[in-house]
Parts: structure tokens; C-alpha cells; sequence
């Protein structure tokens, strides 16, 4: 029993951080431009794809580097000639396009590589287990944990370190001065777009790797980083990765004792958050309005 | 519009409404799409009532729609064999859900109340999903099917004929719209059309700002949750999908694409998205990328939907 909660827990830490890079990355582009990008889970979908079809070109290792950044590409175009001229007008519009965009996303890649689950290869050396007693502690997985703690790691510094973190950083509070202080908003945002899609689509090969590849894949990750982004407050990036640890480990320990309520136990844990603490229990006050 | 401009176009809604049924076959439809028409309208201008006169941004109400088709099925499957119950039901388990979820996040506005109501949209899916001994999971549930309506003096076959059908949802239809445009005109109705408008104004003249959004969340998941009734019914089935963000998503949509700020603006929406849905799904398997292009082209080029420019060209 102890080994079932044990290994529950892992598998929850495991999938909270999937929630985690997905949630980030949409906070990101929410906090910044005040878009709830829809078609994040699309992006996801897209970068797990490109993986699978570069892989027999460049490898494993080659596809980890190069398909999420050819997805932040397809971002950045996306949001530079779509999502742009939204900005500014109720946000009814942009959640409509990327719900739109959410649909085409998902079914091109049906289009393309079939609706059938395809098998997603990864090293050899990262699929045996590293002990028989711990038998869930295969490379793969603790391989994912400390790749997303370091891409976390490095997005935290990017942000609070570098000339181009702190303008998003800044711009998330008052971007009309920072506009003012002669900095290319718009080039700000769409580098910022940029940023949130390469965290999905990175989140994209690795889930790939753990679940199969499926053309749902985005769309089942998606409902749970909202719920990640609520629960840990809306505005709070340390809050935003809380959340989706949290709602992860919850769901992994609910699937030991009560299997059927597993999805159920995150929007318990939100409606808790919501009665408590409207604003997350890192966000701030006044961010809620 | 003029005064008579507008009292001749709902006359026609009404005409072609009552109609519909009879000339459906001939434009190549069939009676269940009529129906749908109907069902789907009365969803979006359920949801309108909230985002279009009230000015907030719900992006889950599948939720209530889905509740009452599952209270519907419910009903009939294991109480008791009555359409009508089945429809009180429905009705009262999906107003019940919005009034908890509604006095939860009253207080919340903008993008974060649009991303709370999308997370909560999901919850009854997940339940109906995984609840396999009760809702069927994932295949729906089946074996029940609408009985006939006892009417006292006779009892009317919904079932066997669609046109009775048709009928009886086009009535209830009639109902709903009729509540609604009585609450638009009531004094509550003004209040909740000033939220929209001014909200900080509203509350300075002592209007209860907090109090309204939830009542018109209440409001507006009611007759999304009668609207999911008679989906249930039309098709002696429901599944999962009734609950799913996508359909929350489709009935934004509806009502964008027809016009939010007009009365009538959802339904013509809901008909123009019926009646593509159902083309472009019968000619080509890849339905979701042309309905999710018509996402994209309706935001970019029409966003004051189908009714808000045939307005704005009468008033120049």
C-alpha cells in the first residue's frame, strides 16, 4: 500500500508538472496580454508531433531541443498576424480565435498523422527502471522532473534577471509606462507569446513520451493548468507552478483511495481556493477585478 | 430599427418559427433539425441573457445545459416515465448547480471570471464521464426515450410523431423567450442592463452589483438547462459531450456570431451554426478545422455578429 500511495504521489508530481509547464506558459501570455489562450493545448499537440517527425532525422535528443522551438515559431507567427489585432478589444474576442485556432490545431494534426495513438520512441537508456523495488522510477520520469525543474529554473531567471524578463515582468503591472518608456510593446508581447508556447510546446514532447501520442493530447492537458492557474492565483507565476504541483499530487493520491473521483478532487480543491481565497494562494489582492 | 421595424421582424421570427417544420424537407433539412434549431437558440440566447444584457463572459455553460439533459434522462430512466417531470427536473438540478457555482464567484470579473466558469464547465463532465454505473461514462445513456404528453383531455405522441415534437419544444421555447424578455423590460432587468453599461456607476446609484450578477447567472442557467432538457429529449440520449467546454464554447459563439447586444441576435447565430454544423459534418471528416476557421473569420471580420450590422446600416 505504502509502494501505491508512493508511487501515486511520484506519478502525481509527474503530471503536476506537465500541468505546471502548461499552466506557466499560459499565465504568461494571460498576464502580459490578457489573452486566455485556448489553443495552448493545440501548441502542445503540435510540438509533440513535430518531435515524432523529426526524430528519425535528428534523435531523440535533437527533437527534445528543436520541436518547441519550432513551435514558439509558430507561435510567434500566429500571434503576430492573428492575435495582434485583438489586443486592446473585449476579451470575448480573443478567447473566441484561440478557441478557434484550438479546434483547427487539433484536427490538422488528426489530418496529418491520424486519429490512431502512435508509439513515441525514447532512449533506451532512459526507459529501465532504476530499481526493482521502486519499479515507476524509470529514467524517463526522473529524467522529466529535473528537465522541467531546470526549464522552470531558467524561465524564473529569465524573467527576474535579464532586460527582456524584466520588461514582461513590468509590463504585467502597468503596461501603458512601460510603452512610454520607448519599449516595443508589441514586440514584447509577441516575444512573450513566444516564450508561453515554447513551455507548451516542450511540455508537448515530454508528455508524448509518458502518454502516446494521441491528437487529444493538448485538449486533455488544458482544463486542469486553468485549474492550476485559479488555484495557485491568477498573476502569481510561483503561484501558477504551486497550483499545478499541487492539483497533480492531489489527484495522484485521489486515484489510490477513490479512482473515480480523480478529475473531481482539482475542482473541489478550486471551489475550496475560491471560497477561502478568491485570489489564489499566492496571488495578490485586487487582481480578481 | 424603428418601432414597426421591429415589431415586423419578430412578427417574422415568429412566422418562420411556426412554419419551420413544413418547409424544412423541402430546403433539404428534416424536422430534428428544426428542433435543434430551437434547442440550440434557446441555449445561446440563455447565455446572452448573462453575457449580452448583463455584460458578463461565461465560457461554461455547458455545464447547466448538460445537467438538465442528464437530470431529464435521469428522470425518465429511473423515477419516473413523464416527459413533463423530466423537464421540471432537469430544469431544477441545472439552476441549482449555477446558483452554488454562482454565489462562488460573484465577485469575480473580466478574464478571470471567463477562465473560473471554464474550469468549472468541466467538473459534471468529468463526473458524468467516470460515474459509470449511473450516467453509461463515456457511451451516454441510453434506454429511455421521451414518453407521450398527457394533456388531461388527450394525450399527444412526441414521440413517434417529430412535428408533435417540434411543437412541444417550439412552446416551451415560447415560454422561455417570453420570461426573458419580460425580465429584460422589468425594473430588474434595467438594473442588470446598467452592470452592464457602467458597473461602478450602478453600484454608486445602490444597485447590489454582486447580488445581480448571480441572479442573471441563475437566471441564464435555468433556460440553459431547459434548453439541455429538450436536447435530451430530441434524441432519447445524452453523453458527455452535453457537459464538454467545446459546447460551451459552440453557444458563445452562437451568440457573437448573431449578434449579443440584440434580442433575437442568438437565435439567428444558433441557426446559421446548426445548419453549417450539420453540412459541413455530413461532407467531410474534417468538420472541427472548417467550424474552427468559422471561429476565426467570424472574430476577425464580423464581430458585431449577423444583427448587430443590419442594425448599424439602418442607423446610418
Amino acid at each position: 500500500m505504502t509502494q501505491l500511495l508512493l508511487f501515486n504521489i511520484f506519478n502525481g508530481l509527474i503530471v503536476g508538472a506537465f500541468y505546471a509547464l502548461m499552466a506557466l506558459g499560459l499565465s504568461l501570455i494571460l498576464n502580459l496580454s490578457g489573452v486566455i489562450n485556448f489553443a495552448h493545448g493545440g501548441f502542445l499537440a503540435i510540438g509533440a508531433y513535430l518531435a515524432f517527425a523529426l526524430m528519425p532525422v535528428v534523435g531523440f535528443w535533437g527533437a527534445l531541443l528543436v520541436a518547441p522551438l519550432l513551435t514558439a515559431v509558430l507561435g510567434l507567427v500566429v500571434e503576430r498576424l492573428l492575435i495582434r489585432r485583438l489586443y486592446g478589444r473585449d476579451p470575448l474576442y480573443s478567447l473566441l480565435l484561440t478557441f478557434g485556432l484550438a479546434y483547427i490545431l487539433e484536427d490538422g494534426t488528426r489530418y496529418i498523422w491520424g486519429a490512431q495513438s502512435l508509439p513515441f520512441p525514447i532512449p533506451q537508456a532512459l526507459t529501465t527502471p532504476l530499481s526493482s523495488e521502486f519499479f515507476f522510477l524509470t529514467g524517463y520520469r526522473l529524467f522529466m522532473v529535473a528537465l522541467v525543474a531546470v526549464v522552470v529554473g531558467a524561465m524564473f531567471y529569465i524573467l527576474n534577471r535579464t532586460r527582456l524578463g524584466m520588461r514582461i515582468r513590468a509590463g504585467t503591472l502597468d503596461l501603458e509606462t512601460v510603452s512610454v518608456l520607448g519599449v516595443n510593446v508589441a514586440l514584447l508581447r509577441n516575444l512573450n507569446f513566444g516564450l508561453g508556447i515554447y513551455l507548451a510546446g516542450l511540455a508537448g514532447v515530454l508528455a508524448a513520451g509518458m502518454l502516446g501520442l494521441q491528437p487529444t493530447i493538448g485538449t486533455s492537458l488544458i482544463m486542469p493548468s486553468f485549474v492550476a492557474i485559479i488555484v495557485g492565483g491568477l498573476g502569481s507565476l510561483p503561484g501558477t507552478l504551486l497550483g499545478g504541483l499541487l492539483i497533480g499530487v492531489a489527484s495522484g493520491v485521489t486515484t489510490v483511495y477513490f479512482p473515480s473521483a480523480t478529475e473531481a478532487v482539482m475542482y473541489v480543491m478550486m471551489g475550496l481556493v475560491l471560497l477561502l481565497r478568491p485570489q489564489g494562494l499566492l496571488g495578490e489582492e485586487g487582481r480578481t477585478q | 430599427m424603428s418601432a414597426p421595424g421591429k415589431r415586423a421582424a419578430t412578427a417574422a421570427i415568429w412566422l418562420v418559427l411556426l412554419t419551420m417544420p413544413y418547409w424544412m424537407n423541402a430546403v433539404g433539412g428534416y424536422t430534428e433539425l428544426a428542433s435543434r434549431v430551437i434547442v440550440m437558440g434557446l441555449a445561446a440566447m440563455a447565455l446572452n441573457y448573462l453575457l449580452g444584457f448583463t455584460g458578463v463572459l461565461s465560457f461554461g455553460h455547458a455545464a447547466y445545459f448538460g445537467l438538465g439533459a442528464y437530470g431529464a434522462a435521469m428522470t425518465i430512466k429511473y423515477l419516473v416515465p413523464s416527459t413533463a417531470l423530466a423537464v421540471v427536473v432537469g430544469v431544477v438540478v441545472g439552476t441549482v448547480a449555477a446558483a452554488a457555482i454562482g454565489a462562488l464567484i460573484r465577485k469575480l470579473r473580466g478574464t478571470y471570471f471567463a477562465m473560473v466558469t471554464i474550469a468549472f464547465g468541466q467538473v459534471f463532465y468529468f463526473i458524468a464521464f467516470r460515474w459509470n454505473s449511473v450516467t453509461g461514462g463515456d457511451d451516454g445513456m441510453t434506454g429511455w426515450q421521451r414518453q407521450p404528453l398527457d394533456l388531461g383531455f388527450t394525450t399527444v405522441d412526441i414521440l413517434h410523431q417529430d412535428k408533435a415534437f417540434y411543437f412541444l419544444c417550439l412552446a416551451l421555447f415560447a415560454l422561455a423567450v417570453g420570461a426573458m424578455a419580460l425580465l429584460l423590460r422589468s425594473p430588474l432587468g434595467r438594473a442588470q442592463l446598467a452592470i452592464r453599461e457602467n458597473e461602478r456607476r450602478a453600484r454608486f446609484l445602490g444597485i447590489p452589483v454582486e447580488f445581480h450578477i448571480w441572479l442573471s447567472f441563475v437566471i441564464s442557467g435555468a433556460f440553459a438547462a431547459l434548453a439541455g432538457t429538450m436536447y435530451a429529449l430530441l434524441s432519447n440520449f445524452t453523453d458527455p459531450r452535453s457537459l464538454h467546454w467545446t459546447l460551451s464554447g459552440n453557444f458563445v459563439i452562437m451568440s457573437v456570431m448573431g449578434g449579443m447586444r440584440s434580442f433575437w441576435g442568438p437565435l439567428v447565430g444558433a441557426a446559421i451554426f446548426v445548419v453549417l454544423q450539420d453540412y459541413v459534418s455530413s461532407h467531410t471528416e474534417n468538420w472541427m478545422s472548417i467550424i474552427g476557421l468559422f471561429f476565426v473569420l467570424v472574430v476577425s471580420f464580423f464581430p458585431r455578429g449577423v444583427l448587430g450590422m443590419l442594425r448599424r446600416k439602418t442607423t446610418s
